[in-house]
């Protein structure tokens, strides 16, 4: 395809869309596809096709309309109205009313906090386009980014471009992505190769899963626009196995891609190759750590390894190599189509741009936002999530996973970026955001997460390995009235040696949930301890002996 | 004139490998010869035997017969040509393998954090009462096997838990309970 070519089936497919008078979209990602939407999409295609109307209304199932707790959603010419808790009963009501007012009680609200305080960037496409067509990716102004980059500019200014934009790693730790790229094209070697996170593994996250079942071509074009930059010919999609559905669209949109000649060999008429495969996870959170990652793509376990060299100069089979994640290569075509400046323009002075979040827990407005950096904590959970249900008092809200820490209410109206995150003790992490009302229990939280640890841990270094485990115990031994204070000290010993002496990014953070609740609700490790009870009532304490 | 010599022994090399590699596959038959196997031989060829698609060939195993016993690690170790004891230890290493047959129905509870603090555990413990067997068992009739998982994704409906592949949200153990005896019937 070249790029007149592209610009024809833009218009081919904008004017396909135009010829129908109405547009009924339906949210299949995994969050309303488990509240059945597939039947839904049959029952309004039986609909439609019984009153003829096939050739006005367009019925189309499309990526993740954000609002998961509402589902299955329905929106209606472009998101103008949306429905919400759609029955496949519904149906004949829904098409019966496109010409009229719309279906009073199955109405949400497309003005609320929740979708007008968003700024959508990685999540562009997402919800606006049916993720199995390549030509709707396209309309939007899919793979241009890609065009301009292969017929105008020299690999080193799209680096350029990337590092003026001021994007960083979307994975956790923010490292600066315009540097990490630079290094692999300085990195001496002809091979190298691009790598895509995807496997998400933090629980409560599942912003990525998102983006590859919504728009799977964004993330090709980010990755192709990567490899041209680096000198890759070579990408590899790891993703987890436990996403069945993103691994599908996936591969329907490798097929697709490489057939429209936007992947594979002389891309679009240049001299640039670039090929994609994917590699299955098979369910092991330490996988999500590069090194570790890239032992698994080679077929051994997923242990990680020393670093430096780090995969930049020392990675895939020994090549140099670039990994990202998903949230990262899907912002990389749109830095390009609009330019460094403007993505520059959004956050903070240090973050860039948008994070996609996964609010979930005690909130009314479960599901995915995409806000940009610098807004802060409360403006998420209580004007986007809409606050707490049940009338219950917000305690804290959990970011990072395992690896993050827990934010209590003072520090509510501190900014979202990764400076911030890390001196609260938290860290910006992959995404997800889980809010807790008081009927939660720090420790138990802390024992939970240790136990997570525990059992994620790969066992080649020793603090991990040995470090998780006696700190899960003496969390047991704390939340079920059995602990001391010199329990407490040496819970806090560990915590510092785990830290400070494990080999990856695993062990360094895992003490991150312990040493956050410790530092905000220390009470209620007291509480256990000395009172030998559980302010919050969720742990097991048994009454004591008395002689 | 060097640079021909070094051709022809290219050449000879290549044809050298690719006839020990035929010779190696030819003999190396599957476990049994059930048809299931033609799909797991169908991926390994697919992908060139190499060992690196190790992790691969046990996803075909485990997708096709459901879990992976002895005679398959033996059987992948030779024809990708990889010890056995890597074979296991890869195996071994993901949760996602399993070596025991699951039984005739799953329920996979998850337990991430959003799932945890809304009450995974009291669906753990309703199964643990009920059917007398905690994560990663299977009743002794084989009926039913007790999953977790650490995140399914499906946060904004939790808890959660799927049963035979289908997903079900916002849960109490008495609504998971029946959706089990819905399964079994």
């Amino acid at each position: 395809m070249t790029r007149e070519e592209l610009d024809a089936a833009v218009v081919t497919e904008q004017e396909r869309s135009q010829s129908f008078r109405h547009h009924v979209d339906v949210c299949i990602a995994a969050g309303c596809l488990s509240s059945q939407s597939e039947v839904v999409l049959n029952s309004l295609r039986t609909e439609i096709r019984e009153r003829g109307l096939e050739k006005e209304c367009a019925l189309r199932g499309v990526g993740c309309m954000g609002l998961c707790k509402a589902g299955p959603l329905v929106a209606l010419d472009g998101q103008a109205v949306m429905y919400q808790t759609v029955a496949p009963a519904d149906a004949p009501e829904i098409i019966e009313s496109l010409d009229t007012a719309p279906v009073e009680r199955l109405v949400c609200p497309v003005n609320m906090p929740f979708f007008n305080r968003q700024t959508r960037i990685a999540l562009e496409n997402s919800g606006q386009i049916d993720p199995e067509r390549i030509e709707e990716y396209i309309a939007r102004g899919g793979y241009s980014a890609l065009a301009e980059a292969l017929a105008e500019l020299t690999p080193a200014q799209v680096v350029e471009r990337i590092t003026a934009s001021g994007l960083r790693g979307r994975g956790g730790a923010g490292y600066p992505t315009g540097l990490k790229w630079s290094t692999v094209v300085k990195a001496p070697g002809s091979q190298k190769y691009v790598i895509c996170n995807a496997d998400e593994g933090d629980p409560g996250a599942f912003m990525d899963r998102s983006v590859l079942e919504s728009d799977p071509h964004r993330l090709l074009e980010g990755m192709a626009i990567a490899g041209y930059a680096v000198g890759a010919e070579q990408g590899y999609i790891y993703v987890r196995a436990e996403y069945p559905l993103a691994i599908k669209r996936l591969k329907t949109a490798i097929r697709q891609a490489v057939r429209a000649d936007v992947l594979g060999t002389t891309i679009m008429g240049s001299r640039f190759n670039f090929q994609v495969d994917l590699r299955i996870g098979a369910g092991a959170f330490v996988c999500g750590e590069e090194t570790a990652l890239i032992a698994s793509i080679e077929g051994g376990r997923g242990l990680p390894r020393l670093r430096p060299p780090y995969p930049a100069e020392y990675g895939l089979w020994g090549k140099p190599t670039l990994i990202n994640n998903v949230e990262t290569f899907a912002s990389v075509p749109v830095i390009l189509r609009k330019g460094s400046e403007w993505f520059a323009g959004i956050g903070t002075g240090k973050s860039k741009g948008t994070k996609v979040f996964a609010l979930a827990g005690a909130v009314q407005n479960t599901g995915l936002v995409e806000v940009p950096m610098g807004i802060t904590l409360r403006e998420i959970v209580f004007d986007i999530g809409g606050g707490i249900p049940g009338g219950k008092r917000f305690k804290a809200v959990q970011t990072g996973g395992p690896s993050g820490g827990c934010i209590p209410e003072a520090y509510l109206d501190q900014p979202v970026d990764f400076e911030t995150l890390a001196q609260l003790g938290s860290i910006m992490g992959s995404g997800g955001m889980i809010v807790m009302d008081e009927t939660s229990c720090m420790v138990d939280v802390a024992r939970y997460f240790m136990d997570f640890c525990r059992t994620e841990s790969c066992g080649k270094c020793v603090p991990c390995r040995v470090g998780t485990v006696h700190m899960h115990n003496l969390l047991t031994k704390i939340s079920e009235g059995q602990a001391t204070l010199d329990d407490l000290a040496m819970l806090e010993e560990l915590c510092d040696l785990v830290r400070h002496t494990s080999l990856c990014g695993l062990g360094q953070s895992a003490p991150n949930p312990v040493m956050s609740t410790l530092r905000y609700f220390r009470d209620e490790y007291l509480a256990h301890i000395q009172d030998k009870r559980c302010p919050a009532g969720v742990c097991h304490i048994a009454p004591e002996v008395t002689a | 004139m060097a640079r021909v010599h070094n051709y022809k022994r290219d050449l000879f090399d290549n044809l050298l490998k690719q006839a020990i590699s035929a010779m190696i596959h030819a003999k190396i038959s599957p476990p049994s010869d059930d048809k299931r196997w033609k799909i797991v031989e169908a991926t390994m060829r697919r992908q060139g035997y190499v060992p690196s698609t190790l992790i691969e060939a046990l996803h075909s195993i485990q997708e096709a017969f459901g879990f992976l016993d002895d005679a398959a690690l033996r059987y992948v170790s030779a024809a990708l040509r990889v010890p056995p004891s890597r074979v296991y230890g890869v195996a071994t290493f993901y949760h996602f393998f399993t070596m025991r047959p699951p039984g005739r129905h799953t329920c996979v509870v998850c337990t991430g954090t959003a799932c945890y603090i809304k009450g995974a555990p009291a669906l753990l413990k309703a199964i643990e009462n009920n059917f007398g067997i905690k994560q990663g068992e299977t009743t002794p009739d084989g009926e039913l096997s007790l999953l977790t998982a650490r995140c399914i994704g499906s946060c904004s409906l939790a808890p959660a838990a799927v049963f035979d592949g289908q997903v079900g949200g916002k849960l109490e153990p008495a609504a998971m309970l029946e959706r089990i005896e819905r399964l079994q019937k």
